[in-house]
This record gives C-alpha cells, sequence and structure tokens, in this order.
C-alpha cells in the first residue's frame, strides 16, 4: 500500500523515543509562480534573489505585527510540556516535530538576528544564521504541523505553536517558498467563489440534483436553493459538502432541518465555500479577501442571519474572525448569533421539539465522536464555554441510541487532530498523514474493541476527507466515518414522508 | 569604603538599572504590539473577571502543566513557591525596622519557612535538572543556556544555605551595605567569599533577565491565547493595522 511503515497501534498510547531527521524528507509541492502571483506571493518555487534580507525584514513585521509572535519568541522556558502533545511527534518520533523544536526552527533565527544574547552568543542560546539549510527545514517542518493548537493547551504560558507556524508560512512564501496546495485553492476561491472551483452552473445542477434524490427517498419535496434573494438564512458551507461522501449526506441533513423548521435558506455562489485557507498560509490579507465574499455575498442576497455548515477550520475563521475581518454585522437580524453553527440550529430545533425524530433508524450504528481541533481549541458552538463539546454529543445522542466517547485524554479540547487539517489534506503528504492519524486511529481502535462502536462521527470536511483516506491503512473501512448531520438526516422523519401511519402521528402532533 | 565595596554599589545599581529598564522595555514593547486576531484557547471565559481567574490558576497553581506533566508541575511549583518564600524572607534586608511593612516581614512564619524554602528550591530545581539530563525529549530541546540558568540559581540557593548553616557573614553589616544603597550613604560590603558569590550570582541573574526566557514571568501575562475574553461575534475586536487595511479600501462599509 505504501512504501513506508504504517505506525502500530497500541491500547495505551506509547511515547515514541526522540529520533533525528526520520520525517525530514517530507516537504509539500512548491508553489510555482502560477500559484504564488494570485495571491500577492514572489517567485517561482524558489528563494527569490535577496532572500535572506526579505525573509528578516518579513519576520520583524510580523513580530511588530502580531503580539503572540512576539510574546511567544521569548518565553518559552523549554520546559518540555509540550513535546509529547504534537499528534506528528507520537506518530512519527522525529524530534522536531515536538511543538517547542517546531518553534525553535524560528526562534533560533529569531535571537540570532533579534535579541542581545543571540547577536553576542549564539552558541550559548542556540540562535544560528539564517541558510538556505535553515530554510528548507523549515519549508518541511512547517508543514507537519496542521496548526491543531493541542500543544497550547498543555503549555504553561498558552505558546500556541500553530501561531508560530502561521508566521513561518507567510514569511516563507514572501521569500518565494509557497506551498501549492493552499494556494491553488485559494486562487480558486478568488476566482471562482470555492476550493473546488464549481462554477454557478455546476452548482445549482448538484443542488438540483440533491432535491431530487431527497424526493426520491422521502416523497418530500425539500428545497436545495442557489441565489435565493430575501431568503432568510444564507448557509455557507464547504464545497466538499456539496458532493463529496459522507458530506453531502450532511449538506442533505442540513436541508431537511431547515424545511422542517419552516425557514427560507439559500446557498451563494459567490460564498460557496466556508472553508477559508488563508488562516493556513497565516496571511491575513487572504484571509480577510475570502472573508468578504461572505459579506458582499449575505449583502446582495439581503438575508437576515448567516449559519455555517460542518466545518472545523471555516468554524474558527467564521467564530473568532468573521466579525474582525468582514464586520461589523449590523445589517443582519441581531437576535441571532452572528454567524451561527448549524450543529445550534439543529440542537435549538430539537430544544423546541419541531424535529420529529425516529431514533431508531440509527439502531443498526454504535457512535463515537470526533471533536474537531478548531472547534473544539478555536471557538465555541453554543452560549457557554465548552457547549462545543456537548451540543454535538446532545444532538448525535437525540438521534441515535447507541452512542460511547473515545477516552477522556483524546476528546474535548485534549482531542488528536486528525492528521490532515492546517493545509495538509494533499496526497504529496500522504505518509505524514497517515502517521499523524495514529493517536486518533489508536483511540479509535479502542472504542471499536471494548464498546462495540462502529462508526465515528465528524463535523469537519476536513476531518472527514482525511479519515476516508486513512481509515483503510488502520484496517478499517472508509464508510466509518459519518456527517453529524448524516445521522440526523436518518432518523428525521418530514411532514408527509413514508407510510400513512407515521403521516398521522405527524398530523397529531402537529396539532 | 572598601574598593571591593565601591565594586559592588557600582554593580548593583547597574543591576537594577538593567532589571527594571530591561523588563519595563519588554513589558511596553509587547503592550505595543497589536494583538490583530482573537485567539483565546477554548473553552475561555466569556468575561473579565474569568480571563482574571484563568490567569491567576496558572500563575498559582500552574494549572496548565499539571494537566501536561506530573513531574515537571510538582518540581516546577515547588522552586517557584520556594522561590516566593526565600523573597519574602529577603525583604527583612530592605525593610527598615521602623517601615510599617517590618511587623510583616518579620513575622515568625516569613522567616521561618522562607529558611526552609532554600532546601525545597534546592530539591526543585534538581528535579527540573535530572529532567533536563535524563529525558530525551527535554534533553533534545535544551541549549547550554538552560542548563545554565538552572546552575545559576541552584548556585544562589546553595550559597544563601551556606550562610545560613555553615558560615555565617555579618548580617548587620549587610544590611547597612543595602540600605546604604537606597538611602546614597554608601557603607562597607562584608567581604566573606560565600556572601560574594551569592551577590555575584544575584547580580548575574538580575542582568539576564530581560534578555532571557526569565521573561516567561511578564510575559504569561501577554499571551492572548490565554488573556483574551470569548466574546468576537459579540465585540468587534481591531487592530489598528487592521484598521487601516479596511480605511483603505473600504470594503467593510
Ligand atoms: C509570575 C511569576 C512566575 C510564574 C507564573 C512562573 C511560572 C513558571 C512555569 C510554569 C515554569 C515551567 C515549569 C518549570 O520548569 O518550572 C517556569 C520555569 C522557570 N521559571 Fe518561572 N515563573 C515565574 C517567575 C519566575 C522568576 C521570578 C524566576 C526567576 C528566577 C523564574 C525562574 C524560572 C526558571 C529558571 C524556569 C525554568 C526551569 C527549568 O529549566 O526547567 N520564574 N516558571
Ligand atoms: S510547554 Fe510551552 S514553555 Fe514548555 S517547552 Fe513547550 S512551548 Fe516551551
Ligand atoms: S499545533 Fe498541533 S500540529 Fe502543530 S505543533 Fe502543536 S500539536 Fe503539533
Amino acid at each position: 500500500m505504501a512504501d513506508f511503515e504504517i505506525p502500530e497501534t497500541h491500547e495505551f498510547p506509547v511515547i515514541p523515543t526522540v529520533m533525528e531527521g526520520v520525517m525530514s524528507h517530507s516537504a509539500p509541492f512548491l508553489a510555482k509562480e502560477q500559484f504564488q502571483a494570485p495571491l500577492g506571493f514572489p517567485g517561482n518555487g524558489e528563494l527569490i534573489e535577496g532572500w535572506k534580507e526579505t525573509f528578516l525584514e518579513k519576520l520583524g513585521e510580523m513580530l511588530g505585527k502580531y503580539r503572540s509572535l512576539q510574546v511567544f519568541m521569548d518565553i518559552c522556558v523549554k520546559c518540555g510540556a509540550c513535546t509529547d502533545k504534537c499528534h506528528y511527534f507520537l506518530g512519527t518520533g522525529d524530534a522536531k516535530n515536538m511543538p517547542v523544536a517546531r518553534q525553535d526552527l524560528l526562534r533560533k533565527v529569531y535571537r540570532r538576528y533579534f535579541t542581545f544574547a543571540g547577536k553576542h552568543f549564539p552558541k550559548l542560546v542556540g540562535a544560528v544564521d539564517l541558510t538556505e539549510e535553515i530554510i528548507d527545514e523549515m519549508y518541511s517542518y512547517y508543514h507537519q504541523c496542521s496548526e491543531c493548537r493541542r500543544c497550547s493547551v498543555f503549555c504553561p504560558y498558552g505558546i500556541d505553536t500553530a501561531e508560530v507556524t502561521m508566521a513561518a508560512r507567510d514569511i516563507l512564501a514572501h521569500v518565494g517558498k509557497g506551498q501549492k496546495y493552499s494556494n491553488e485553492i485559494i486562487g480558486k476561491v478568488h476566482k471562482i467563489g470555492n476550493n473546488l472551483g464549481l462554477p454557478e452552473p455546476a452548482l445549482a445542477d448538484t443542488l438540483e440534483g440533491l432535491e431530487e434524490e431527497v424526493e426520491e427517498d422521502t416523497g418530500v419535496k425539500v428545497r436545495y436553493p442557489l441565489d435565493e434573494k430575501g431568503a432568510d438564512i444564507l448557509l455557507v458551507t464547504p464545497s466538499a459538502d456539496f458532493f463529496a461522501e459522507p458530506h453531502v449526506d450532511g449538506l442533505i441533513g442540513y436541508g431537511k432541518v431547515f424545511h422542517a423548521a419552516g425557514v427560507s435558506w439559500t446557498v451563494s455562489s459567490k460564498a460557496s465555500e466556508a472553508a477559508n485557507f488563508g488562516l493556513f498560509i497565516g496571511n491575513y490579507e487572504n484571509m480577510r479577501e475570502i472573508s468578504l465574499r461572505i459579506r458582499e455575498a449575505a449583502k446582495e442576497l439581503g438575508v437576515k442571519r448567516i449559519i455555517f455548515g460542518e466545518c472545523g477550520h471555516a468554524w474558527r475563521v467564521a467564530y473568532s474572525f468573521l466579525n474582525t475581518l468582514a464586520g461589523p454585522w449590523d445589517f443582519l437580524d441581531p437576535n441571532y448569533p452572528v454567524p451561527q453553527h448549524i450543529l445550534d440550529f439543529t440542537s435549538d430545533c430539537l430544544d423546541r421539539g419541531i424535529l420529529n425524530i425516529d431514533k431508531s433508524e440509527n439502531d443498526w450504528m454504535t457512535l463515537t465522536f470526533h471533536d474537531s481541533c478548531n472547534v473544539a481549541r478555536a471557538s465555541r458552538i453554543g452560549s457557554y464555554p465548552g457547549s462545543q463539546f456537548e451540543i454535538p454529543r446532545k444532538v448525535i445522542k437525540a438521534v441515535c441510541n447507541n452512542f460511547h466517547d473515545m477516552a477522556p485524554e483524546t476528546i474535548h479540547d485534549s482531542t488528536f487532530c486528525c492528521g490532515g487539517g492546517g493545509g495538509l489534506l494533499t496526497d504529496d503528504l500522504i505518509e505524514l498523514r497517515i502517521k499523524g492519524a495514529l493517536p486518533r486511529m489508536e483511540a479509535l481502535k479502542n472504542v471499536i474493541e471494548d464498546k462495540g462502536v462502529t462508526h465515528m462521527a465528524a463535523i469537519c470536511a476536513i476531518c472527514k476527507s482525511q479519515f476516508t483516506k486513512v481509515l483503510p491503512y488502520y484496517g478499517m473501512t472508509m464508510d466509518q466515518i459519518v456527517s453529524v448531520h448524516q445521522l440526523v438526516s436518518s432518523a428525521i422523519i418530514l411532514e408527509g414522508q413514508g407510510d400513512e401511519d407515521e403521516a398521522e402521528a405527524d398530523t397529531e402532533e402537529a396539532a | 569604603m572598601t574598593a571591593l565595596s565601591i565594586l559592588y554599589v557600582v554593580l548593583f545599581y547597574a543591576a537594577i538599572a538593567v532589571l527594571i529598564g530591561g523588563i519595563t522595555n519588554k513589558v511596553l514593547q509587547y503592550k505595543r504590539v497589536p494583538a490583530p486576531l482573537k485567539i483565546p484557547v477554548t473553552p475561555a471565559p466569556m468575561t473579565k473577571g474569568g480571563v482574571a481567574w484563568r490567569l491567576t490558576m496558572e500563575i498559582v497553581l500552574f494549572n496548565s502543566l499539571f494537566r501536561s506533566s506530573k513531574w515537571t508541575w510538582i518540581f516546577g511549583w515547588i522552586f517557584h513557591v520556594a522561590l516566593l518564600l526565600a523573597f519574602f524572607r529577603h525583604l527583612r534586608y530592605v525593610v527598615s525596622p521602623d517601615s510599617f511593612l517590618w511587623p510583616i516581614v518579620s513575622l515568625q512564619v516569613v522567616q521561618s519557612f522562607g529558611k526552609y524554602a532554600g532546601f525545597a528550591m534546592v530539591v526543585g530545581l534538581i528535579g527540573l535538572l535530572g529532567r533536563r539530563i535524563f529525558v530525551d525529549r527535554v534533553r533534545y530541546i535544551s541549549s547550554p543556556s538552560d542548563y545554565l540558568m538552572l546552575l545559576l540559581i541552584i548556585g544562589i540557593a546553595v550559597s544563601g544555605l551556606m550562610m545560613n548553616y555553615v558560615v555565617r557573614t555579618d548580617i548587620v553589616q549587610l544590611k547597612a551595605f543595602i540600605m546604604g544603597l537606597f538611602l546614597f550613604d554608601w557603607q562597607n560590603l562584608p567581604s566573606d567569599f560565600i556572601l560574594l558569590v551569592h551577590l555575584t550570582l544575584v547580580l548575574i541573574l538580575s542582568f539576564v533577565f530581560p534578555i532571557s526566557k526569565l521573561l516567561h514571568a511578564p510575559g504569561l501575562f501577554f499571551a492572548p491565547t490565554r488573556n483574551q475574553v470569548d466574546n468576537p461575534r459579540e465585540v468587534r475586536h481591531l487592530s489598528p493595522w487592521g484598521a487601516e487595511l479596511e480605511a483603505k479600501d473600504g470594503r467593510n462599509a
């Protein structure tokens, strides 16, 4: 299957012995000019002329623009608390995949050029000159971080390696070392409106197809509208929801919930993408540009609310940054959070008892839930801290009878990344993705064996795609990963759906 | 005055200037650099009071460290508590008996806790040093300065303990020297070897504080991942340079 070894899973996590350079060969394809230029980056996949000066200038600029970077560069005490917290270290054993070692790649250059100790006593404090080898090493290891923030949870000062990774990637892009995968996708969003490059007609076609499919299945005409002016809700969802399995089953679910709740909604062809890879490459301007499409779409369509579909990093950008980047949202209905998470909406519908649920539809499965890092550690879903853990579980339990959590040290804010987040969901990094999935696979296998779990639900497009790909390498099957709204979709009984008895029960309840 | 005393007077003033000037400079820098985005690590408090509580727990109990590594936590926490106790005990050298603080500083608990804190400090530091030497992951991330910092503080603690238990120094004269620094009425420093070692190491610690990882003490308060309130949807957060971008293209209007 692959020319490297798939890591072994264990009943209890094993902290590997530190090894040097075992993953130094791993690096994603570089962006050529055609993918650099549209984003405002120079070069053709090689270091530009005067790269050294540009690098240091850019680093200086970032230190002056991001307090996180400036503070984090200074205050790490090398206590080592974070060293065994990264799934990429646990999966590969490569020393430079320990979060603090990853930060040190930039920190040793920072020290050399920006601190007294590093300028005068470089050996003493581990400061080094900026060379091409250092740049290559950075390119490799800053693309072995999924920006998942697990290390930050465990650091006594909250040092977030993700912040360092983002800054480093932005600096690298500015000296000609941009990443092809992310940059190409961002280019498509700027040009066409979504990561997949699906133009408006294709989107219209897909949504129409969904309407037919749902009508065939249920006998109910559920709408999946596109660019409908005057709709109340703008749904912004990752473009994988439009066609990939299991994502699309989630989209079908959102539509059914909206239908049952009796609200009007629409997808926008302009903002037909929730994902915002500007986050991954650490570039504020690109992230803002992508966010502004949503503002424009909301204004053009005249919606009152914005709801985001299931996606982890997209929700981070939406929840934490959308107000900053594309706000203020004073033209929307102030009675609803802007933006709102689809699970918050569905959970509220369940509370109000307006969804007719038949849990037994999901009885053939036993579920567990994978907390996506960006939802768990970088945002919130409901009205109180920690609701990002409780609401998805509450919804799953409301539509399924069988649910078991994975081990406590692998869920909630200790959750392990799927291994494919942060702009690493590309085939040129498949070895890293498989190895980085180890801690999650281990925890999943344990609940499969101990509790008879059959499926894992997730609320992130990247997690779903990543698991679809890596589950088979660990002896499981790709259909064991499901969308939360796919579960909702199977259990929900729409008015007028199914046999006569049920239809009667529906009318009684409604009356 | 002896030449030695003059040298130490000069060094002490320089150390105080570097320590206060250096830390102030760094703190002002941390304040000046904006945090352009909301990045608290969640679940995060939704109020300022909640953030104050979160930081207090981190400072008093090392909450996050407790979650991540019990050994580092126990050694690190012992060391820092001992450092604090030792600090209180040292106040008697700088507080005059007429001061309103004296009754507190001279309390038996402060003094005797402070005395035993020295041993606890050494235990904590040796534990941390052991971890650095024997745990392969921590060894990998350590630079010479990381070992030296521990050795430096161990040196301070051990020389301090020696003055307490082995060769006592002239405390009265020492206090006169220190009070003299404050009153600009310089006095001689006792020239005991151990005392000089102790003071020299403390001077070094003060000089390196603002240019080393010891900045974690003030820096902790400035980590946006811990000091931000979780309210990005309710309150619009915008940095000065973010606002400039907006003003330029007017697309947020
Ligand atoms: C606000 C006050 C402070 C807080 C909350 C704090 C907290 C911490 C924490 C959580 C660690 C990591 C765990 C460990 O290795 O012990 C640490 C390490 C350290 N702290 Fe502090 N600290 C403070 C003040 C100081 C001061 C004033 C010093 C000056 C001597 C100091 C010296 C050290 C040293 C040397 C280490 C590294 C220990 C090692 O090498 O393993 N700390 N501190
Ligand atoms: S836990 Fe934080 S302070 Fe400790 S080594 Fe890691 S990044 Fe540095
Ligand atoms: S952010 Fe996640 S992937 Fe990156 S170093 Fe930290 S734990 Fe590893």
